[in-house]
Formats: structure tokens, sequence, C-alpha cells
């Protein structure tokens, strides 16, 4: 409330102290600078300097406790010889490549579906949505729980009662990248399922009674009619559901929180890597280097997603 | 359009048993879905004996563990600091998004595509590379461990400036023209007259910034370091590590985490869904 008391008494002065000789084009530029001021500043100082200050630090030795000095590209030198590094770098690679077709794929035939039922229509969109309402940290925990050996663990109880052996689940370092990634699908999948439906809808009516008037089946319907149109959405959720994964932390941090990242940093994603150098081992400049390969990866799907759009 | 097309696809698909199976999938696959939700709530309603006991609804359900689990009122405190957060934060993105979303949309004058291109162009900069600037900053001014230090990141968006913008530029220039005819200045113009036309995006931007924020885990866990200041999703965690096995324990605090959200979800589904829908097609 203050900020709008402040905003518009500074607009009241500007435009008294420059007088009535102003045009109205001219007193609307003064307003409209006046409304951005704080804005720019807000992005000047939240955004862009930081920005640089990650770049600039990613060249630094500093760790908090020393000046900082220029060390070149040391750092990157550094994590690209890391074998924690490459590590790090598969398994956020496995969480992007497993992740985003699975929830992507699941998310569209949930959909396509569910845009065609009216019996409940409601109640079963509800059902699909609620998870990804819930706070990812709690809902860790219910997961993990689910994953945890005879008898507590749902999943191993009811592999028991069906006869099969128990698994380790997140104790294992196969199983463990897997088993997470089954939590992070479940808690994205609702959005995908919102946003496809929204697609479908979007698609003129028109289309369709034209490919009926053709005689199309409904495969055909699918994949000449709208699976085509539907490309725009497609692209949107693939580019969405990957930044998703590769920057996937909520989950693996608190399912694994005895050994953040493990066992033997099987799990362990990019964003946790740098989580732990910066703030356990306060390598701030070794931690800002890691912070700008996973900038490059983003701004790498992020262009690529500009490029197909552009060639439709 | 979108009625002539549920009658056309009601229409083209009157085949009855692939409906059927179709419906009951969906129906099976939707409970799945709300499995979790389901355990974690039922697992809150039993003592520590039954815990190993499958059963979705409990034998002897009881309060009790909530009545623990909110009794030392850090739970309550968590909750009050999450709340506070994200209602602060929601503010004022619906304030300066809008604002600024406006003034690009509907002013003319040198530098506005700049102003965008620069706004928009920080939605490449991923939050992991903001964080440690932002925790050196905090900590040479003395954010670290605040309200302020946990909020000033999210006090604007360029997601939710675009999204606004889009919303801004249907509307008619007649109606603004009439206002500043009316001698109107123009932020009461922006306030009175624009911003009640673009409600349904004002709502889609709050519901997903409160949303957004009161899931937040990263950076209130880097900032907060005392336990008075901790968001509930922060302090869900710490709370979780430290009651390690007893997990009717967990269930509840993760089931406290979770039902501020599911209540707002049962009374505004509607707005809810749309919102997602309209922040997602434009955003």
């Amino acid at each position: 409330m203050a900020t709008t008391a402040q905003t518009s008494s500074q607009g009241a002065t500007r435009k008294g102290r420059t007088g009535f000789k102003l045009s109205l084009h001219g007193r609307k530029v003064v307003w409209a600078w006046t409304f951005l001021a704080l804005p720019i500043v807000f992005y000047c100082w939240i955004r862009f300097y930081p920005t640089l200050s990650a770049f600039w630090m990613s060249l630094t030795d500093w760790d908090l406790l020393r000046p900082a000095n220029f060390v070149g590209l040391a750092n990157y030198q550094k994590l690209f010889a890391d074998p924690l590094f490459w590590k790090v770098f598969g398994n956020t690679f496995l969480y992007l490549i497993i992740g985003t077709p699975i929830s992507l794929v699941l998310s569209f035939v949930i959909a396509y579906y569910l845009d065609r039922v009216r019996f409940m229509h409601g109640l079963i969109r509800a059902l699909y949505f609620l998870p990804f309402l819930t706070t990812a940290a709690a809902l860790a925990w219910v997961w993990r729980w689910f994953y945890q050996p005879i008898p507590i663990g749902v999943f191993n109880d009811i592999l028991a009662m069906l006869g099969f052996p128990a698994q380790p689940f997140l104790r294992s370092t196969t199983q463990a990248l897997p088993s997470i990634l089954v939590t992070g699908i479940w808690a994205g999948l609702g959005f995908q399922i919102i946003i496809f439906m929204a697609g479908l809808r979007a698609i003129p009516s028109t289309y369709y009674e034209a490919a009926r008037v053709d005689g199309l089946g409904d495969w055909a319907i699918l994949t000449k009619i709208t699976l085509p149109l539907l490309k725009p959405t497609t692209v949107f959720l693939v580019v969405f559901s990957s930044i998703g994964f590769l920057r996937i932390f909520d989950q693996v941090y608190n399912m694994t929180t005895n050994d953040p990242g493990g066992p033997l940093n099987s799990t362990k994603p990019l964003v946790l890597m740098i989580y732990q150098t910066a703030f356990s081992s306060f390598q701030m400049g070794y931690a800002a280097a890691q912070t700008v390969v996973l900038f490059t990866i983003l701004l790498a799907v992020s262009l690529l997603q500009l490029w197909v759009m552009r060639k439709r | 359009m979108s009625t002539q097309t549920n009658e056309l696809r009601l229409n083209r698909s009157r085949i009855r048993p692939g409906r059927i199976i179709a419906w009951t999938l969906l129906f099976i696959g939707g409970l799945l879905m709300v499995t979790p939700l389901l355990y974690m709530f039922s697992t809150s309603l039993k003592s520590a004996g039954q815990v190993y006991d499958l059963r979705l609804i409990p034998l002897e359900p009881t309060f009790n563990n909530y009545i623990k689990v909110l009794s030392d009122g850090r739970f309550m405190r968590w909750f009050f600091n999450s709340a506070l957060v994200a209602v602060t934060v929601t503010l004022s993105n619906v304030f300066f998004d809008s604002l600024v979303g406006y003034t690009l949309a509907k002013f003319d004058f040198r530098g506005r595509n700049l102003v965008f291109i620069a706004i928009l162009s920080t939605l490449m900069i991923p939050t992991e590379m903001l964080v440690i600037p932002w925790y050196l900053m905090s900590s040479k001014l003395g954010w670290l461990d605040s309200y302020w230090g946990i909020m000033f990141p999210g006090m604007m968006t360029a997601f939710g400036t675009f999204l606004m913008k889009q919303f801004f530029e249907g509307v008619p220039d007649d109606f603004l023209e009439a206002a500043r005819v009316d001698g109107l200045n123009e932020f009461t113009i922006w306030w009175k007259v624009a911003m009640p036309l673009v409600t349904p995006a004002i709502s889609a931007l709050a519901i997903f910034t409160f949303l957004g924020n009161w899931t937040a885990f990263f950076w209130p866990l880097i900032v907060t370091t005392s336990r008075e200041l901790y968001t509930l999703p922060v302090g869900l965690s710490s709370f979780a590590v430290e009651q390690s096995i007893q997990w009717e324990m967990i269930m509840t605090g993760a089931a406290l985490a979770t039902i501020p959200t599911l209540l707002v979800f049962l009374f505004f589904q509607r707005y809810i869904v749309r919102g997602v829908m309209l922040a997602g097609l434009k955003g």
C-alpha cells in the first residue's frame, strides 16, 4: 500500500514540475516511466546484476572466508575433470530423458480420453489434478514411506502379498533414481493433463466435422488432425517438462536426506550438487561455475523450442 | 464454439463398450493418482501401532497425532510464515506485474520494446543461478533469516508481466480514452478502469503466484537458518528428518502442509483449472 502512494505521488510531483507545457503524449510518456521506475530498479538489482555477478564469481575462487581471486577458467577445468560432475550430469540427463517422454505420453493419453468423458468429468479431472497442488517437499515423504522395506513400505507389502521378492527401491544404486522419478512424474502430471485438455479444446470443431464428412476414422483424425494442430501445446509442454526435470531438487533432497543424492550419488541431480557445493562446502566460485553450466543447458533447451516453433 | 465441439465429440463416441472401458480405466487411474494423498491422511489418523496396517480406513481413527504435532506451536508458526510470504508476494505480483504489463501494452514511448525484451529475457535465467549472488547480497544487507529475505526475489516476475501484457492488449483503447476525457489520471485509469476488465487474468496470476510461493522449497531452505522463520515445506522437511521413523507423525506433518491448498482447491476449483489453462496457453 505504501508503494501505491509512493508511485502516485512521485507521478504527481513530476507532472507538477514540468507544468502544463507537456502535450498529452508527453504526459503519457512521463506516466509510463513513472510506472516503470521501481520495476526497472528491481529487474536490474535482483535479476541482471546477480546474473552478471554469477558469471563473474564462476571465474573466481571465492569461498566466503578469503577475498575472491580471479582464477580464469580454473573452476570449469576442475568441474569437467571431476568424475562426480559427470555422474551428476548423467543423472540429470536420465531424469530428463526418461521423465519427459513418459509424462508427456501419459498426460496426452489421459487428456485425450478425459476430454471425451462427460459422466463425472469434473470429479475425474480433479483426481488427476490434485497432486499438482500439493507441496512437493511434503509428498516426497509420503512416497519415501511407500518405498520403505517390509513391514513399513506399502509397495513392498503389496509385492510380498503377490508373492514377489522385496525390492530395495531407494536403497539401491540402480532403483533409487527411477523411484524418485516416479514421484516427480506423478507431481507434474496433473498440470500437463490440464494444458493438453486446453489445447484439445482450442481445436475448432469444423476440422473434425470436415474429417468426418471425408469418412476418416478415429485414428486417422488423431494422427492427421489432432496431433498436428496440437503441436504448439506439445512443444510448450516438452520444454516446460524438460526444464522441470533438469531442475529437479525437492523430491531428491527430501527422499534421500540421510545421504543427499545417494546412495553413492546415484540420484544426485545438478541442482543438488550446486546446493551442496555452495551451502555445505561454501565453494561459491566453484558452485557458480556449475550454475553457469546449468544455465547453458536450459538456454539450449529454450532455443531448441524457438527453432522448432519457427520451422512450423 | 466449444459446446459445438463437445456435442460433436459426444455423437462421435457413441460406441458404448469402448466408452465404458475408457471411463473405468480413467477412473481407476484417477484413484491411483490420489492414493498417496489418501494414505497420507489415513496414516495421519492412525496410532503408532497401526502404521503397518495397510487398511486405508483406520480401525480406530484418532486425532492424537495432530494434537501432538500442533501442540508445540512450531507448525502454526511455519503455517503463518508461509501464509504471510505467499500472500505478500502474490499481492506484490498482482500490483507490479499488472502495472508493468499495462504500461507495456497501452503506452507508446521510445524504449518500450527494449524494456519488454529486457524483462522477458529474465525468463531465461534459472533461479539456481541467482541464489548464490542473492545469498551474498542478503548476507551483506542483513536480509538472511528474515521475511524480506524469503520474499524479495519473487516480488515481480517476467512471467506475470508477460501474461498481464497479453491480456491488457485485448482491452479496447476507447474505454481508456473515455476515462481520459473524463479527466481521470493515468494511475486511476489503470486501477479503476483497466484492471476490472482483466479479472480472469488477475486470478490466474494470483493463483499461480500463491501456489508457487506456498510450495517453494529451494530458496527458503537457503535463506532461513532459524526454525522460527522456516516456511511450511522447509519446516516439514526438518521435522521429518527429526522424527526419523515415526511415519505417522511425518504423515501428519505432510497432511498439515497439504490441507490448505486442498481447501483452496475445493472452493475455487473452476477458477484454478481455468487459470492454469489461461496461463498455460497465453504464457
